[in-house]
Order: C-alpha cells, then sequence, then structure tokens
C-alpha cells in the first residue's frame, strides 16, 4: 500500500486520532472519517470485487447512493463505507464478491 | 386502393397496442409469421406491469378452475426452453431462465391441506397427468435446508421456474428491432377507427398508422381500446410489492411463491395482493408484512439488507384467466390480455401468434372469450 495520501485534511474541527486496521494493518485516522475515506487513504484499491463479473472497485460518490464502497467491517459484510464513521480498532476488510448469509461456520476448538 | 395515407400517415401489416412483455412477445410471433409489425407503446408514463413483476415461470395451481387455462400454462412452460434459447442466439441475452421446479412454501397445515387438496383436484382433472408433490418440512429441506422450522410444508410442481424478466423484455425488443420491427412510443393511443380497409389508429402524440390488423396488448389500457373495436376488456388493477435485497452468494436453488434469487444474486420478495385502484406506490405496512414472512420461510434473510421496493399492478379480469378473442364485428381486431405475461411468453410468441396470423376461428380459445362476463 502506498503511503503517501492525497488526502489533505483542512483543520475544521477538533479530532483525535484513532486506530483502525485495514486488512489487518494498523493505521491511524482522524475520529471523523469514515471507512471508505480510510480505505481510499490506505490505498486498498480496490476495496471490493462485484458479485456477479467479479471486476474491481473502490469508493466513488461517498454520500451513500452508489454503493461501490461495500466493505467488510467487524466482520459485517456488505457494509456502505461511506456511512460508517471509525471506532477504534476497527477491522475494515475488502467486500469480496456477493456477500454470504449462512451462518459463519463454528471454528473447530483446538 | 381507394385509402390515401394522410401526410404522416405510416402503414403496417399489423399494429400491437402496448410494448410489454404480452405485446412483445405477439409481436415477435408475428414476424416470424412474416408480417410487417409496428408497437405502439405509451412510453414510460404507462403503468408498466411488465417492469415490476415478479419474474416467474409458473405452473403449479394455474386454472385450478379452467383445465384450459392450466394447458397452456404447462405449455407455454415445455417451449420455454426453446424461446429462451432462440432468443439468446439473436441476441446474445442470456434471460436467466431456470426450469428446475418451485415450491409454495405454507407456514399451516391448513393452508398446506388447501394447496395440497387444490393441486389433488387439478391432478385429477388431467387424468393423472399433473406433476405435482406435498412435502413435509424435512423433504423441504431436503431441496432448500435454509427454509424455518415454523415452515409447515411446500407443494413442489417440477414444471415450475423463474427467469429475469427485464432481461427477457430487452432481449424480445431487441430482436423484434432487429428484425425490422417498429417501436412507437410518441405517446398514448387515443382513438381506434375502424376503415373499410383496416383500422386507422391515432396517438396522442405522432402520427397516425393505418393496418390492416390490430391487436390490443396495452394491458389495463385495453378497458377503453377494447370498445372502439367491439370487444370487451373488463380489467381491474391489483397490487402487488416487491422487495428487493442485496446481492448475496448463491443460498436458494429453487423459486418458491414468495422468494426467489436472481442470476446475481439478489433476493426478491413479494407477493402481496391489494385492491386499491390505480396506486402503484408502496407501503410499510405492506412491505413489512412481505418481509415479516419471508424470515419466517427464511431466518437467514434476517439481516439482508433492502436496497428497491416498489409496487405494480397486476392486470385482472375477474376470474384472473386471460382473455383472447377476435373482433367478428372488426374483423382484424384482436384483444389479448393476462395476468401472467411471464410464464405465457412462450406460448404467446408460439400458438396464440399463429393463431392470429391464420386470422382463422381457433375453438380451442372460445373458453377465453369476454363473454363469460356476461353470461
Amino acid at each position: 500500500m502506498p503511503n503517501v495520501s492525497h488526502f489533505e485534511r483542512l483543520p475544521m474541527r477538533a479530532s483525535e486520532p484513532v486506530t483502525v486496521f485495514v486488512e489487518g494493518q494498523a493505521i491511524k485516522v482522524d475520529s471523523h472519517d469514515t471507512a471508505a475515506a480510510v480505505v481510499l487513504m490506505a490505498g486498498l484499491v480496490p476495496s471490493r470485487t462485484t458479485p456477479t463479473s467479479g471486476s474491481p472497485r473502490a469508493p466513488y460518490c461517498l454520500m451513500g447512493v452508489c454503493f461501490e464502497c461495500l466493505l467488510d467491517i467487524d466482520g459485517v459484510a456488505n457494509q456502505q463505507g461511506c456511512m460508517v464513521k471509525v471506532r477504534d480498532g476497527m477491522q475494515i476488510r475488502r467486500q469480496v464478491g456477493a456477500r454470504d448469509i449462512h451462518e459463519p461456520r463454528q471454528e473447530p476448538t483446538t | 386502393m381507394t385509402e390515401t395515407a394522410t401526410p404522416g400517415a405510416r402503414i403496417a401489416d399489423v399494429c400491437l397496442i402496448g410494448g410489454g412483455l404480452v405485446g412483445m412477445a405477439i409481436a415477435l410471433g408475428l414476424q416470424r409469421n412474416g408480417f410487417h409489425v409496428a408497437v405502439l407503446d405509451e412510453g414510460d408514463v404507462a403503468l408498466r406491469a411488465s417492469r415490476g413483476n415478479f419474474g416467474l415461470v409458473w405452473v403449479q395451481g394455474k386454472g385450478d378452475t379452467l383445465p384450459e387455462y392450466a394447458d397452456i400454462t404447462r405449455l407455454s412452460a415445455r417451449l420455454w426452453s426453446t424461446f429462451a434459447a432462440s432468443l439468446q442466439d439473436s441476441t446474445g441475452v442470456d434471460i436467466q431462465l431456470q426450469q428446475r421446479g418451485g415450491l409454495y412454501l405454507c407456514l399451516t397445515e391448513q393452508e398446506l391441506d388447501a394447496r395440497a387438496r387444490m393441486l389433488g383436484k387439478m391432478h385429477e382433472a388431467a387424468g393423472g397427468d399433473y406433476p405435482y408433490e406435498t412435502l413435509d418440512l424435512k423433504q423441504v429441506r431436503e431441496k432448500i435446508p435454509e427454509v424455518g422450522d415454523t415452515v409447515a410444508g411446500a407443494t413442489w410442481c417440477p414444471e415450475d421456474g423463474h427467469v429475469n424478466p427485464l432481461l427477457l423484455l430487452r432481449a424480445m425488443t431487441e430482436r423484434f428491432k432487429a428484425q425490422g420491427g417498429i417501436i412507437d412510443n410518441t405517446g398514448r393511443v387515443e382513438t381506434i377507427d375502424p376503415r373499410p380497409e383496416g383500422f386507422r389508429i391515432r396517438a396522442r402524440a405522432g402520427g397516425d398508422w393505418d393496418c390492416a390488423r390490430v391487436v390490443l396488448c396495452a394491458g389495463l389500457g385495453n378497458r377503453e381500446l377494447a370498445p372502439q373495436v367491439g370487444l370487451s376488456a373488463p380489467l381491474s388493477p391489483n397490487r402487488g410489492q416487491v422487495l428487493v435485497g442485496e446481492r448475496v452468494r448463491p443460498f436458494l436453488d429453487y423459486p418458491t411463491g414468495h422468494v426467489r434469487q436472481t442470476g446475481e444474486g439478489t433476493v426478491q420478495i413479494g407477493d402481496s395482493k391489494e385492491d386499491v385502484g390505480f396506486d402503484s406506490g408502496t407501503t410499510t405496512e405492506v412491505m413489512a408484512k412481505i418481509a415479516h414472512r419471508a424470515i419466517r420461510l427464511f431466518p437467514l434473510l434476517r439481516d439482508v439488507k433492502l436496497v428497491r421496493a416498489w409496487g405494480a399492478l397486476r392486470v385482472m379480469t375477474p376470474d384472473g384467466y386471460p382473455i383472447y378473442q377476435a373482433s367478428t364485428t372488426y374483423p382484424g381486431a384482436y384483444l389479448v390480455t393476462c395476468h401472467s405475461g411471464v410464464t405465457l411468453a412462450a406460448f404467446h410468441e408460439g400458438p396464440l401468434a399463429d393463431w392470429i396470423a391464420s386470422d382463422r376461428h381457433d375453438p380451442s380459445l372460445e373458453v377465453f372469450h369476454a363473454e363469460r362476463f356476461t353470461l
């Protein structure tokens, strides 16, 4: 992932740094950021693949309309990343294809 | 020829009024018979049942009080695979036809018993040639493991299936145009004037059309058009609301009467019935009911997100069966109206279009004449 962000922050309101994980990698972000902003900043492109053709996609409209920013957030698939604000410790992952709605399989205990 | 076309008038062998699933299927069948066909369509302000339906190619239970309707439904289901293949050959559009059987899930024993009795009677009326099974919950789960504990059972018919109705409409329209068909959607048809040599059709906008034959396929719009050519179309709207969920991985191998999964993974939920006039809107109350039933049938849908909902108006006769009729007052005028434009599309493109093309009386269609409502 590139470590130089094209995001320029304007000092508009007080915020505090929050640590989230993008594909398991810790990244410090602003408490006002959305999950979609975070994946753009982290360079997680594509941030999803489509259910039918597997075509690569990334956040686009950033206002809840286009559904291009679907992400797996804290284990819940198909979240609109632009509509979800970050929380400390949030786990953000790519949405790969369609969501599986079957109950998550219990991991065998060893 | 004594008639002279007025400036701007256009001429076709057949003018078909209504460019929905019914109209386009018949238009293709008439082209196959060598006719030059024009489809006059109201445009996107129309009620558009063909854009709002559920997409089932459904056999079980249809025609329980009219064996002839059960017969044409099953005939259409048999013709469907050839029809879909030929659409794909000519347009490249895969309309996602799947006919592996379908289930009607019931939540109570009473509901299941009533359906089993109805299908039993149809089986008897068909002399034993009517495939269906009544399944208990355990048997249902052999086909769909995900159904909920509160499901009493289901009726199963191996001839049921589904299709993507929007792709079907698109494929038929593309093929019609590629074969030289004309679609004129400059406005609602206002009048049909029977003339010595056919008909002159006037639309609200655009020019007139002159044609030797006219076929009314305008859905609820047939109510006003039919009397102009000596026919009657006592139709009323019945609203269905449809919910559409996000795309998920395949979980449902068969369509059911209330829930189906499209080829792209979209979850589609429906089957509400309301008499609310010409209001094609949605209501929270009915959407909640539809969603609640779907979750009882399939608990794993509990947190599936809904992305769209719509209402659409079914085109219903008093008994729910089609009207197929040729005008005797004005020969060359035909009325074709039905509720099941998807299921019957293959029948409409085939035998029904051949009947219109032949212009001969078909006694087997008399049972679908509108006189049955006045007798």
